[in-house]
């Protein structure tokens, strides 16, 4: 078997056919299905950041347990590099790519910037169409909300389709403490809850996990057989546990993608059906719903739907795009608007276009910190590239750490759909809590000596210079030592003769 | 003041002050594939849909009785085929968990994406759609739009409660990026070109 391109871990490639599905002789790879069978050997799975209430977030000791987790660090780099390869396929299918990120941007600017509008032309339509809208100003408020619709009902277990806006509300843990039974869906957020465990990627909740995890789960949980790791066995194991619970729940939930202001529509993607089972199976339909997540009529619609899935996982669009405008005959809507934190992001000057996400997940799927250190290790609701620049939003000590946790390559800005600067507001977070004195001692002391040479240009240049002859002459321990958290995992590259300073000025200097 | 007033007044007293004004959206339809049905055939096998090619001896519904030949329920919304599961007396619709096969009509398909917009007026009971193991979707080839801006146009999304686009049957990779289909909804979903009886007052 030759290695295809583009594999990080060639050792990965698996001969399994049998376990492939093809279709005119191709193998199919849609929806976050891999382009080439990968196989792992089992491992024990590594955990999430070490939480301690309002402490900060110590992102880089999660990621060292992760990066010691061999099989899993390696099965996770390269199904997210599949996903960011599958992702430039499709964008180079497409002619208007670039002209689409463009008008997405734009339509997302516009609806922002006349918020207040489009969710008072979206309340009133989706009213008028029968559908009851709630309001809620923080989580607390979206879940008592959701708590009491479901008891005028006399409800006692609800499903529901993956939300990170639930994730966010804490909604599970709430609903468990009031005695209401939560029934997640998806599978890979059902994976995590019967786990235990957060969702480490909002398209691809399990990500991080192998397939022997997965059974050790499911063995516990659900009664499959802990020595029997195939895959199609432990999702059809699921399927069936989850059926019997699908069809007894009194109330369904979901989320949304998009919301639709002239029609008071909103807009529901999944591969798995479940969404519209959760919907359209119990009487009662509740939808949570970000206040973002408005656009102003249904041709911009189509400009987000065809970057989704596209941009998330290299997909030409999602097995299920389901439009609900009203509740069916005999059935009972909800909304509950929410704005937790929203409406004060969009007055941050410098991070309010960070409220233009579709979570959909490209910016994980490129960035290589994220890639190796997993989800868990941010210990937050959003990982990756835009929960660094959200994440604060919500408690700038807690994930006061998150920011750094970057190299700025800018690759996340480069594939994100709807034209976020996300490496830009990276590191305008940085600057932001070093000024509040969110940071560590060490940091905000080494952050002080780089200012200062980095206000004079000459001294700058002279320690450059200095540090690549040092580079180039220092003994091993000296440089990959344990304050270079760098140095632990990679080499550091080798040292030019020159700096480009010097080489500019033997070289050019002489021009005009 | 009422959560809604309290978001609405933060939201205004937060509204950036910038010009945004709202972008034209193409049609981005300039160059469309030689032969929409192609397309979309192709699209669809690519998301895992089955395209039943009407057959040699003219019989345009033999694939159709082929495929729900063994099935012990057969729920249909079609004239076209009869089942034996009447959705106009069911009670509620978890009674169609023990459904093998549902037969309904598309509003219309998406080359582009491959994909059929199905809607409570042909669905009746929207359930049916998840609940029964296996779909068919009778595709008239004269309702293809090309892309989804051209699909948007449609008054479905104005009229309709609720409309959904299949693209394929149901599908997860949730563990490994191993393929399944019938992660929770149907197992397959297959698509049979067929013109819209006369009469049909979709048409």
């Amino acid at each position: 078997m030759s290695t295809p391109p583009g594999m990080l871990h060639p050792e990965l490639l698996a001969d399994d056919e049998a376990n492939s599905i093809h279709r005119d002789g191709r193998r199919l790879d849609h929806a976050e299905a891999a382009s080439k069978p990968l196989r792992s050997r089992p491992e024990a799975q590594p955990r999430g950041a070490k939480v301690h209430g309002n402490r900060p977030i110590d992102q880089a000791e999660a990621a060292v347990r992760f990066i010691a987790a061999p099989e899993h660090e390696k099965m996770h780099d390269e199904r997210l590099w599949d996903l960011r390869q599958k992702r430039d396929r499709e964008m180079h299918g497409i002619a208007e790519w670039e002209e689409l990120r463009t008008l997405a941007s734009a339509i997302k600017e516009h609806t922002l910037t006349h918020l207040d509008q489009y969710l008072e032309q979206f309340e009133a339509n989706a009213k008028s169409n029968g559908i009851n809208v709630h309001w809620a100003r923080d989580a607390a408020e979206h879940n008592q909300i959701v708590h009491g619709i479901i008891t005028d009902h006399g409800a006692k277990s609800l499903i529901k389709s993956k939300s990170m806006l639930t994730e966010e509300c804490g909604f599970r843990h709430y609903m468990a403490s009031v005695g209401i039974e939560v029934i997640e869906t998806d599978l890979g957020e059902r994976i995590q809850q019967l786990d235990n465990e957060d969702p480490s990627h909002v398209v691809v909740p399990a990500v991080h996990k192998l397939r022997t995890d997965v059974a050790e789960v499911f063995a516990k949980t659900i009664g499959t057989d802990p020595a029997n790791s195939d895959v199609h066995y432990l999702a059809e194991a699921q399927r069936e546990a989850t059926r019997p619970l699908i069809l007894a729940a009194d109330a369904g939930m979901t989320g949304c993608n998009f919301a639709v202001a002239e029609t008071g529509s909103f807009v529901v993607c999944t591969n798995e059906g479940n969404a519209d089972l959760s919907a359209n199976v119990p009487k009662l339909h509740i939808a949570s719903i970000g206040i973002e997540k408005i656009i102003p009529r249904f041709e911009h619609l189509a400009v987000f739907v065809r970057l989704l899935s596209r941009s998330a996982l290299g997909s030409p669009v999602t097995q299920y795009t389901s439009h609900f405008r009203g509740p069916r005959a005999g059935g009972e809507m909800h909304i509950v608007l929410v704005d937790n934190g929203r409406s004060e992001r969009l007055g941050m000057a410098e991070f309010w276009t960070s409220l233009k996400c579709i979570r959909c997940g490209a910016c994980m799927n490129t960035c290589p910190v994220y890639r190796r250190s997993g989800g868990l290790s941010y210990g937050a609701t959003y990982s990756g590239p835009i929960g660094l620049i959200i994440d604060p939003t919500f408690n700038q000590r807690k994930y006061s750490n998150l920011p750094f946790a970057s190299t700025l390559n800018g690759s996340c800005s480069n594939v994100c759909p709807v034209k976020i600067n996300i490496h830009e507001q990276i590191y305008a977070w940085r600057r932001v809590l070093v000024e509040r004195h969110e940071t560590p001692l060490a940091k905000r002391v080494e952050m002080k000596a780089a200012g200062e040479l980095l206000s004079r240009p000459a001294a700058y240049r002279a320690a450059i210079a200095a540090a690549d002859v040092a580079l180039a002459h220092l003994p091993r321990f000296v440089i990959y030592n344990g304050l270079n958290a760098w140095g632990r995992h990679r080499e550091v590259p080798h040292a030019p003769k020159q700096t480009f300073h010097s080489w500019y000025q033997a070289n050019r200097g002489g021009e005009k | 003041m009422s959560s809604r007033d309290e978001i609405l007044a933060s939201v205004r007293r937060n509204l950036p002050r910038e010009d945004r004004p709202l972008p034209v959206v193409p049609l981005f339809d300039d160059a469309p594939p030689a032969s929409l049905l192609a397309a979309f055939k192709d699209n669809l096998h690519r998301m895992g849909g089955v395209f039943l090619d009407p057959p040699a001896s003219g019989d345009t519904l033999a694939p159709v009785r082929a495929k729900i030949a063994d099935a012990k329920i057969v729920c249909s919304t079609v004239p076209e085929i009869a089942g034996n599961r009447d959705l106009a007396t069911l009670g509620k619709p978890q009674d169609l968990a023990d459904v093998d096969f549902a037969i309904v009509r598309a509003s219309f398909a998406v080359a582009e994406t491959g994909s059929v917009l199905l809607s409570d007026a042909e669905l009746h009971v929207n359930a049916v759609a998840y609940l029964a193991q296996h779909l068919i979707v009778l595709l008239d080839p004269a309702d293809i739009v090309v892309n989804l801006h051209h699909a948007y146009q449609r008054s479905e999304f104005r009229d309709r409660h609720y409309a959904s686009f299949h693209t394929g049957p149901s599908a997860t990779a949730d563990i490994e990026g191993v393929l399944i289909h019938g992660a929770q909804g149907v197992r397959s979903l297959s698509v049979l070109p067929i013109a819209r009886a006369t009469g049909d007052p979709a048409h």
